[in-house]
């Protein structure tokens, strides 16, 4: 019900207060979505979309931390982590 | 698909998955409040990775399996007339109110439209003047900023064949009611990723200074999910409970304003009866009462009664669907799980939704998700 996904704002439609749209890419499908609560994200951006609603903006500088710090934890002992691969790729 | 791809990546996930085995000393038991969170847990193996080092008890975070079941009446009873047609998300099509759904209605020819969006519901209404559109407006703060917008734009546009059937849920209010419970087993809670992304955390500093217990803001890919259980199981051996966020990309401190203003111009917070769990104070929206004609419970009052909220609304003795939303139960544990309650024949909720923890079980457990 929370599912909300990352898309690229590829263009403004319009920035009404409360009818603003924009087109919005999604893994190379584009759709229309409402982006009253994103007013100034801009074109090339990516925003966090729920029920065709724009609800965030996406902190790219974070994302790229977050990934950063993970990588900095130790490599696992191969020996004892077997399947992790299988288990956790989908 | 960028910002999910990345967090998907199995080498990055091994690492979190050691980094916990090597700093939890003990058995620790954690909460994911979102649905969303428990599906990922379970899609991925997860679980079964940290059996033994992490107990993972799935929260009441499926909105549409807290949806009171008078609720799910009053829109079933309006979509059986001919000239209102009740527009909802998909998931709550076949969950069950007292006796039917909206597709059992459907099925007998009321008028039930599935949308993405409430804003398609507007749509709705705007191309269909002669027909009463009723969004069943559920879910949790991710969802209420469009809903909100629906009545905006509906308002601008003037429309007097859009409502709302509001049935959203708040979910602080809904950990409260659960740290309160004398066997509440939580020692840290996992909170819901997207519902943070439109309020921020800043509300949470208030319960982790009470509870002792520590917050950590969590996503729904693989290395979100594990950097939250190591940010939670490092906290907990150091003997801090602090609230964290591991879901920056989405998540800041103060949430998204614009988001928190349009809910804010058109709901207040108000008591909601939880299905299986019951009133929770503070636990959901109303109306402003300057939007009140947007709402569907007062504008077909006479048509419909929205009977007593407060009457247990579970009425199927055989399903224990609060004990599982609470924590307390294991869907696998129940003994109607698998056998009785399928999701082809459920006996509650949890088994319907794409949301639900039963579902989610039953969807899994044969892939050595479980």
């Amino acid at each position: 019900m929370c599912l909300a996904v990352p898309g690229r704002i590829v263009r403004w439609l319009n920035r009404d207060a409360t009818f603003a749209q924009a087109e919005v890419e999604f893994d190379g499908v584009s759709r229309v979505c409402h982006m009253a609560c994103v007013p100034d994200v801009e074109v090339g951006e990516y925003v966090i979309v729920h029920a065709g609603v724009a609800i965030s903006r996406v902190n790219e500088a974070e994302a790229q931390r977050t990934l950063a710090d993970v990588a900095r934890l130790n490599e696992p002992d191969a020996d004892n982590e077997p399947d992790a691969d299988e288990e956790t790729a989908s | 698909m960028k910002f999910l791809d990345e967090f998907r990546d199995p080498a990055l996930a091994r690492r979190l998955l050691a980094e916990i085995r090597e700093r939890a000393t003990r058995p620790r038991v954690l909460m994911e409040v979102c649905g969303g969170q428990t599906h990922s847990l379970l899609r991925y193996g997860i679980e079964a990775e940290l059996e033994g080092i992490v107990e993972l008890i799935h929260g009441p975070g499926c909105p549409v399996c807290v949806t009171p079941a008078e609720a799910i009446d009053f829109a079933v009873e309006l979509a059986a007339r001919p000239e209102i047609v009740v527009a909802s998300f998909g998931d709550m099509l076949r969950v069950p109110g007292s006796t039917r759904s909206l597709a059992d209605v459907r099925g007998d020819g009321g008028n039930v439209r599935i949308v993405y969006s409430p804003l398609d519901a507007v749509e709705l209404a705007k191309n269909e003047p002669e027909r009463q559109v009723v969004f069943f407006a559920v879910g949790f703060e991710t969802t209420a900023p469009a809903t909100a917008l629906a009545v905006l734009q509906a308002a601008k546009l003037g429309l007097d064949n859009f409502s709302l059937l509001v049935a959203h849920v708040r979910v602080l209010p809904a950990m409260e009611t659960l740290m309160s419970a004398s066997d509440c087993r939580v020692e840290g809670f996992l909170a819901a990723g997207h519902v943070c992304t439109v309020t921020g955390f800043e509300e949470y500093d208030d319960f982790v200074r009470r509870h002792r217990t520590p917050v950590v803001v969590t996503g729904f890919e693989p290395v979100d999910l594990l950097g939250g259980i190591l940010d939670c199981v490092t906290q907990l051996e150091e003997g801090r409970a602090e609230v964290a966020n591991q879901y920056a990309r989405s998540v800041n401190r103060g949430g998204n304003a614009a988001s928190q203003d349009v809910v804010r111009e058109v709901y207040g917070i108000a008591d909601m009866p939880w299905r299986g769990l019951g009133v929770i104070p503070q636990g959901g929206y109303r109306l402003h009462s300057e939007f009140q004609s947007f709402d569907a419970a007062e504008r077909f009052s006479s048509l419909v009664s929205l009977q007593s909220a407060s009457q247990n609304s579970c009425r199927d003795d055989e399903c224990q669907s609060g004990a599982v939303l609470s924590g307390r139960l294991k869907p696998i544990d129940c003994p109607a799980f698998g056998t009785r309650c399928t999701p082809e024949s459920p006996l509650g909720a949890p088994m319907v939704s794409s949301e639900g923890a039963c579902a989610a079980y039953f969807r899994y457990q044969s892939l050595g998700g479980h």
